[in-house]
């Protein structure tokens, strides 16, 4: 696969997913708009749905956290060139930062230097996934970090169980309060192990919130905390109302008999994703958003 | 709720006349500091340095902006506040030395912000988060920036604003405190959740 075309559709995805929400997000948020009974509520949706239709049309990050970028890349095993999309993906960081451009958001955890291009050691960070075929979908997802800091692990009691799960979630989404930038999404995850869960609680995030759980199980449990979320009264940006989520994703994996890991992983409004899969023909197809 | 149209230098007089849910508009100079900026902003007071502007009656903006420079000019691409609880670590410091009037930011602030707004003299004017593009459009120029050795985010930007906002009063200079209110009320909901949920 040619590594300049794989290059080209990281930096229009990275624009795509900064500039323009996804439409499930949109939807779900002119719906909270709608309902939300609170005045100061309502205010900041308004401000929102202002500030994501400015964007939009100014072609401008809708906030100016533009995240750590965040790839999830599903390769066809028949995919040639495979060792040459890391490389591909960060240099289209490098020239999305200074294109669209992007707030340089890599800083070195000791000296404290920003690198300035959104690159560093082990950034932008790729999730490798193996699939058949000969196509690459590629995902980009920017993640604030206002909503990254209140992310959470629970290492719970096997005895705790589903209870304990609910009770973790609705005391991370408490303790959080007005910071993630309400109303948000919440990816959440069980089993595993603590990077496990908090991989599964993450990429939950990327299922659009128009698409259910393949799990109807999981679809119920979903419903529960979504509706219990927004028992909590914090509201849109905290400052009181009904919408405090505008959904919740939960996925799971096995666990060890003697651990019971929950993440909760946490998304701000600004729910930016985009996606493309790009064929070995060179065709471009983008799944999110419509070509710009 | 009332809605006020300042502009700086703002006084203490007038920052007393705001209340809790009044909507504030700010015309004049705001400047963005985030962590380092404050951090070395209280450092050089300690160490009697002089800063690069006088702050007294201005509104310190709590935002790490993407900035974009043209023809040797900044432009403010996207603006929008940061969370301020980071903040509480120095903010009372920071009125105390500096007689910011107004603290602009996200997510509110704690208690001994809130002691020192009452104290002093300061409001605490909470921005929709995230809501960047909006911010942007009410800065109509980039005074100066300094220390951007600290980094773009992280770096003093200097800014001229009209009818900057609307901000939401959460924090006034009477030791009321919205956020607070609204955390009281979440917290009274626990258990009923709990319930519901049968945890």
């Amino acid at each position: 696969m040619d590594e300049k075309a794989i290059e080209d559709v990281a930096v229009k995805l990275l624009r795509m997913a900064v500039t323009e929400l996804p439409k499930d997000v949109k939807k779900a948020l002119q719906r909270a708009h709608h309902e939300e009974k609170s005045e100061a509520g309502k205010t900041q949706l308004t401000a929102i749905l202002d500030n994501v239709e400015l964007a939009e049309k100014t072609r401008t990050p809708m906030c100016q956290d533009t995240g750590v970028i965040i790839f999830y890349v599903k390769a066809g095993a028949k995919v040639k060139n495979l060792d040459t999309i890391e490389d591909a993906l960060c240099r289209a960081t490098r020239r999305a930062t200074k294109e669209i451009p992007l707030r340089p958001n890599a800083v070195d955890p000791f000296t404290q230097k920003n690198s300035g291009d959104n690159t560093g050691r082990f950034l932008p960070f790729i999730n490798w996934e193996i699939t058949s075929g000969d196509s690459l979908e590629l995902t980009v997802f920017p993640k604030g970090g206002g909503s990254e800091n209140v992310c959470a692990l629970g290492m719970l009691r096997p005895g705790d169980g589903v209870k304990g799960l609910k009770r973790f979630v609705v005391d991370t989404l408490i303790k959080a309060g007005a910071k993630p930038c309400p109303p948000n999404i919440l990816g959440v995850a069980v089993g595993g192990g603590a990077d496990i869960t908090m991989k599964l609680a993450k990429r939950a995030l990327l299922r659009p919130l128009d698409k259910p759980n393949p799990d109807p199980e999981l679809t119920k449990l979903e419903k529960e905390l979504y509706e219990a979320a927004n028992m909590t009264g914090i509201g849109p940006m905290g400052l009181g109302g009904k919408f405090t989520v505008l959904g919740v994703n939960v996925d799971y994996a096995h666990r060890h008999p003697a651990s019971y890991p929950v993440a909760v992983a946490v998304q701000c409004w600004a729910a930016r994703r985009a996606s493309a899969r790009i064929h070995p023909d060179g065709q471009v197809e983008y799944l999110t958003h419509e070509a710009m | 709720m009332a809605t006020y149209k300042l502009r700086t230098p703002i006084s203490e007089q007038d920052v007393r006349k705001l209340k809790v849910n009044d909507t504030l508009y700010i015309t004049g100079t705001i400047f963005t500091a985030r962590d380092e900026a404050h951090h070395r902003a209280l450092a050089f007071h300690k160490e009697g340095k002089k800063l690069p502007l006088d702050l007294q009656g201005l509104a310190v903006f709590h935002c790490g902006p993407i900035v974009k420079k043209k023809d040797d000019k900044w432009i403010i691409v996207a603006a929008g506040p940061t969370t301020s609880t980071r903040m509480d670590l120095f903010e009372d410091e920071f009125i105390k030395n500096f007689k910011v009037r107004v603290v602009i930011g996200k997510g509110g602030m704690g208690k001994k912000t809130t002691d020192a707004m009452k104290k002093h003299g300061a409001v605490y004017g909470a921005f929709t988060g995230g809501a960047a593009v909006l911010a942007a459009k009410a800065i109509k120029n980039v005074k100066s920036v300094e220390w951007y050795d600290l980094g773009m985010p992280e770096a003093m930007w200097i800014l001229e604003a009209e009818d900057f906002g609307p901000l939401t009063v959460a924090i006034d200079a009477h030791g009321n405190n919205l956020f607070e209110d609204v955390q009281k009320s979440v917290e009274t909901t626990r258990q009923k959740i709990y319930e519901k949920l049968g945890a």
